[in-house]
């Protein structure tokens, strides 16, 4: 009886494991971001809120947060609009060299990360383009462009060619059918593509190590911090983000599942 | 998300009529562009950086165009200790995140089938890991894993391990860290190709009496191969490169350094640049021949 149970739930009990398994470590850094950790933030010394009320008291953490906000917001807007024209190219037209262009797309993912970083790094030193800001934003647009292009693509492979068809027929200009037609069905695709490219270059280190000088994004901050202490500050900044895009994944989900519903009685 | 097109490769339709391929230069080259300044020619500086040689008498970091054949010996020389650590870290993690991945994408995309809402949650929380820094999840198992840290002291209580026995710094800590950063590049992919997984094919299998194992290997596991392939490759290539896991500030030790961590001392320690370069050119080539190896023998070259 209790061996049939266990053979008919081993799947249930083993993915619960597996849950918790791959959440540990984030309640772990969680749950010391509350902790009142003075010099090191490794043994549990009392609960505070004084990391999450002082937060920007430590130094640099707030300024590789901003930093990493700016060029994620940055390197999204630019890596989305190459990507997605590159998309409707791929999907609408014929043109000579699509193995090639398709080739070139695909290999920037194929590519492990050291890289592509000291490939960019070696051709900013022959440059002589000094490192910094700039040089990350052109890395992370770079490697984010193909992720955006497969994002993309599937949205516009699932247009229906007859909706823009409509609009040409109501006597639309080119422009006018993609600003009132294409780009509104394609946004969904886009959104998403973005929101992929800011995690993609929020989270990114072993290019911008590479590439950035100076400069510090939160990162780096941390790759930096790990080998003298890491400040509980940091696990502040890690577990907001944390909150904020876990939030945004379940409202995206629960409207998702609403509409489905409101689509299944009609 | 990306890594579901990157699984399925949907063929794209012909529908357009395909005109005005003026149209399409104009949306293609900027982006192509982009990518030809930001990604070959990076490609093509770092070959001609790998040949550079020193001079002799200038300052460090500084190197001049040569041909220099010696800098691809030194490292094989040198280095090659690394490289073959770094391809057995790379597959073992591998093969360890399929095996922990392929029950979870099973739960996920055939179990829980039948109830949506817990199928969302459950797929937020594989890719949870996502939304919390890399470096802090690498950060919090090296102290959850710490000498000092609760698993090994309970262990070490129980007399499970000696007193002197320790993980962090270990090939076995740094496997485990590669293995647990990349499983949501594994899980992903292999869900999306079982989620379209059309049960009457297994059915089929048991109704011909197939054992539950027949049917697995025989039914199950070749309808999900897209998912497999893709998985293995989002976690392999990233790997093979990573220098974070294997580094002293995180799980590894100087015994554990990895291709990516000479690499990472050589550029920054060092600043010798050509050997940094030649390293990471030996590094793509070995990838690109174990992944079209790889995929030859699999069977799927369509992947974008």
């Amino acid at each position: 009886m209790i061996g049939r149970f266990f053979a008919r739930y081993t799947i249930w009990i083993y993915s619960t494991l597996a849950f918790v398994f791959l959440l540990i470590p984030i309640v772990y850094t969680i749950v010391f971001s509350f902790n009142d950790s003075r010099r090191t933030n490794i043994s549990w010394r009392g609960f505070t809120l004084d990391n999450w009320i002082y937060l920007c008291e430590e130094q640099g953490v707030c300024q590789a947060f901003v930093n990493s906000i700016l060029v994620g917001v940055i390197a999204t807007v630019l890596a989305t609009t190459l990507g997605t024209m590159i998309a409707i190219a791929l999907v609408r037209y014929r043109f000579k060299f699509r193995a090639a262009t398709t080739l070139l797309l695909f290999l920037p993912m194929a590519t492990p990360e050291v890289v592509l970083g000291t490939g960019l790094a070696a051709e900013f030193l022959t440059a002589g383009i000094p490192k910094g800001m700039v040089t990350v934003i052109l890395a992370h647009t770079m490697f984010c462009i193909s992720f955006v292009v497969v994002t993309v693509r599937a949205r516009v492979a699932s247009l229906d060619p007859a909706m823009e068809e409509a609009g040409r027929d109501l006597y639309a200009s080119p422009g006018q059918v993609f600003a009132r037609v294409t780009f509104p069905l394609l946004l969904p695709g886009i959104i998403a593509a973005a929101l992929l490219s800011f995690a993609l270059s929020f989270d990114d280190f072993i290019i911008t190590n590479f590439n950035s000088g100076p400069f510090v994004t939160f990162p780096k901050y941390l790759y930096t911090a790990a080998a003298k202490g890491m400040p509980a500050e940091a696990n502040v900044v890690a577990s907001a983000v944390f909150f904020i895009a876990i939030i945004a994944v379940i409202v995206s989900q629960l409207s998702a599942a609403a509409k489905r519903k409101r689509l299944a009685k009609e | 998300m990306a890594f579901g097109a990157f699984a399925t490769s949907a063929p794209v339709v012909d529908s357009a009529p395909r005109r005005r391929s003026k149209v399409a230069l104009l949306l293609l080259l900027p982006g192509i562009a982009y990518l030809a300044l930001f990604f070959l020619v990076p490609l093509v500086s770092l070959i001609l950086t790998s040949f550079q040689e020193k001079t002799p008498g200038t300052d460090i970091g500084v190197y001049n165009y040569a041909f220099n054949v010696e800098n691809y010996a030194f490292i094989f020389r040198t280095y090659g200790e690394h490289m073959l650590r770094s391809v057995f870290y790379a597959v073992v993690a591998t093969v360890l995140a399929l095996l922990f991945s392929y029950p979870l994408a099973y739960f996920i995309g055939v179990t829980l089938r039948r109830f949506p809402l817990i199928q969302a949650l459950a797929l937020t929380l594989v890719i949870a890991p996502f939304f919390i820094s890399f470096l802090l999840r690498t950060l919090a198992w090296k102290q959850i894993l710490s000498d000092e840290g609760p698993v090994i002291s309970t262990l070490k209580g129980l007399s499970l391990l000696g007193s002197d026995a320790h993980f962090t710094g270990t090939a076995g800590a740094v496997i485990f860290g590669l293995a647990y950063n990349f499983i949501p590049f594994m899980t992903l992919p292999i869900y999306t190709s079982l989620e379209k997984l059309d049960l009457r094919y297994v059915e089929a299998g048991s109704d011909l009496y197939a054992s539950p194992a027949r049917t697995f290997f025989s039914v199950t596991l070749p309808l999900s191969a897209p998912g497999v392939i893709s998985g293995t490759l989002l976690t392999f290539i990233p790997i093979s490169g990573d220098y974070v896991n294997a580094s002293n500030a995180f799980l590894g030790s100087s015994e554990t350094a990895m291709v990516g961590n000479v690499i990472e001392s050589q550029f920054f320690t060092s600043q010798n640049y050509p050997i940094a370069a030649a390293l990471s050119i030996v590094l793509m080539a070995a990838i690109l021949l174990l992944v079209s190896i790889y995929v030859r023998r699999s069977g799927t070259e369509d992947l974008v």
